[in-house]
């Protein structure tokens, strides 16, 4: 039956394909949305009319809106990303240091989330009920249910307020050895994990759970295997398919986090890019941005499903 | 949702644990929900200082008998400004969830009961919108329009609809397979019929339940909006502008930091704490 795990996965990718069009295409329609006329905003008070005409045609928006959602679409598929109202920079260039930025900042947290919210998700499921467990669960709940800055205001009050081990603000370009690097990632690395690992734990739990309570575990208990035996070995390997899911599904959680912790601790990355964007109305500028993040969502969650559906041994 | 889905599973494991009535962390939880919705009804009656008025010579006060929450960054009561901002985010939030649920829940019902294309259409174009980051579908639309009360309480249910839509057309689906419900329909009954005398006595329960939980999610998403200076505008601040208004206190220590942000805790925990011990009889209705 390999062929339908294929054929599932393909039209899984081929459904994201469509969510991107849809998506893009609500992008574009929101931030066309804007009352006025872009054109005029350019140029300020006092422009000419036949300047304003002019830089209208410059900028294709005498056209209808399909015909310039179009331009736009095929300029993204060609790399072209526009040029940024503010600053006429091209927003490429904008883009492309700071994506790097990000991107270390959400890997070296996937680094630290993923084994401790493993660990800690796993094993909760295995002493269900004790004290343990209760704890966790009440610590993840109590995490999930405050907003981010509470968490990150909490931890530059406690870390660096407090006890002044670490700087309140980061930057990532100032970085000259290795301490510099711990210290100024440790704080926004912190914040990050604490809310990604809190929805890894749940949803960890909850796989590990389910498992745990299927038929072939209860035999493996009754036949006698040691408690650990029996996790390990009978319920973790069919429990793998969806804990990946989970940890997939949980990073996506980073791209909602990204954009409270960069604003707070100042780093420079796609999601401060895009506030200040906001603030400043750079429409082509938030509109690459909006793209860089939909897409990174996309790709996590259709990952998770991907791996949902070939972990799935009933279809194979 | 999957979010939706772990959080029905682990709302079964906590209450089977904790057994069948409104036990004592429930009751607590309901207090301090009730405790915010009077606040926010009698903020202008109960504030000891006007919210706008520059009251204590010190900016970022301490905690004193005259300002029990410190001052701000203006040297104005925190405290009043706290109630006040209840308002703002209780109000909205309820507002937004409201229209959210109802839209959703509607929605939801038809396309289970329709089937067919309207089912097809509407559930791949929900789910797209879904896949677009809650917080950036907000930083999107308050680029392009701005930001007002209204925009808020129409973008914050335009982003949580799907999520809501998806649970009760999962719920409705389940029930529209039912024998009674093939009888009313072989009597001739209207779609709309279905909906509100079939099936919708019969998902209330949990769909109440996902209300709350919807709830939390929307007032963390408008805190987060505000604390980017993107939700609620000055002169009015709910709690996520606070923290925003005062985080150059943070360095001090100041109060008018953590408070509102505890306040915003309080709240989104108790619901949390509300809707895991429910009554078994209002939950078990999603099995």
């Amino acid at each position: 039956m390999k062929n339908r795990v294929l054929s599932l996965a393909l039209s899984r990718l081929l459904i994201a394909l469509i969510t991107l069009l849809i998506v893009s295409f609500a992008v574009f329609f929101a931030t066309t949305l804007l009352p006025g006329d872009t054109a005029s905003i350019l140029l300020g008070q006092a422009a000419t009319p036949e300047a304003v005409e002019g830089l209208r045609k410059a900028m294709h928006l005498d056209e209808p809106a399909i015909f310039r959602f179009l331009r736009w679409i095929v300029g993204l598929l060609q790399g072209d990303l526009g040029t940024s109202y503010a600053n006429n920079m091209l927003v490429a260039d904008l883009i492309g240091g700071r994506f790097i930025n990000t991107l270390k900042l959400a890997g070296v947290t996937a680094l630290f989330s993923v084994p401790i919210a493993l660990t800690l998700g796993i094993t909760a499921a295995m002493l269900r009920g004790s004290l343990y467990d209760r704890a966790v669960t009440v610590l993840t709940i109590g995490v999930i249910s405050v907003p981010e800055f509470m968490i990150a205001t909490s931890a530059v009050l406690v870390f660096a307020v407090y006890m002044k081990w670490l700087p309140a603000l980061s930057f990532a370009n100032e970085v000259t050895s290795f301490a510099d690097l711990l210290r100024i990632y440790a704080m926004p690395v912190i914040t990050l994990t604490f809310g990604v690992s809190a929805q890894m734990i749940r949803m960890t739990r909850a796989a590990v759970i389910e498992t745990l309570s299927t038929p072939y575990v209860e035999m493996a208990l009754l036949k006698g295997a040691s408690r650990p035996r029996m996790v390990f070995r009978h319920a973790l390997p069919n429990a793998l398919g969806p804990i990946v899911n989970a940890v997939a599904l949980s990073l996506s959680y980073l791209l909602g986090g990204v954009i409270i912790v960069e604003t707070i601790f100042n780093y420079p990355g796609v999601a401060k890019l895009m506030v200040d964007a906001v603030a400043t109305r750079d429409l082509p500028l938030i509109q690459s941005c909006a793209m860089i993040f939909c897409l990174g969502y996309l790709l996590l969650t259709t990952t998770a499903d991907i791996i949902a559906i070939v972990s799935n041994p009933r279809l194979r | 949702m999957t979010m939706t889905s772990s959080e029905t599973t682990s709302v079964r494991i906590t209450g089977s644990r904790f057994g069948y009535r409104f036990n004592i962390v429930g009751m607590i939880g309901f207090s301090v929900i009730l405790f915010w919705a009077m606040v926010a009804i009698f903020a202008p009656l109960i504030i000891p200082y006007p919210v706008g008025e520059i009251v204590d010579f010190d900016y970022f006060g301490p905690v004193s008998a005259d300002f029990w929450l410190g001052s701000d960054y203006l040297g104005r009561d925190m405290f009043s400004r706290i109630l006040m901002g209840a308002r703002y985010t209780v109000g909205i939030s309820l507002a937004a969830v409201t229209i959210a649920c109802f839209s959703g829940v509607v929605l939801g019902m038809t396309a289970a009961v329709a089937g067919g294309w309207l089912d097809t259409v509407l559930s791949r174009f929900l789910d797209a919108l879904n896949s677009i980051p809650s917080k950036l579908f907000g930083l999107v639309v308050v680029a392009a329009v701005g930001s007002s009360i209204p925009v808020l309480i129409l973008t914050l249910s335009v982003i949580y609809i799907p999520g809501s839509y998806r649970f009760a057309r999962a719920l409705a689906v389940n029930i529209n397979a039912m024998d009674f419900v093939t009888v009313a329909r072989i009597r001739g009954e209207s779609t709309w019929y279905l909906i509100r005398s079939e099936i919708l006595p019969n998902i209330v329960g949990p769909v109440l339940a996902d209300l709350g939980i919807r709830f939390v999610f929307i007032v963390l998403l408008l805190s987060g909006l505000s604390f980017l200076g993107l939700g609620v505008q000055p002169p009015y601040a709910d709690w996520g502008a606070l923290v925003r208004e005062n985080i150059g206190g943070l360095p001090f220590g100041a109060p008018a930091v953590m408070a509102p942000s505890f306040a915003i805790a309080s709240l989104t925990i108790s619901v949390n704490l509300l809707i895991d011990n429910l009554p078994k009889k209002i939950r078990d209705r999603s099995e």
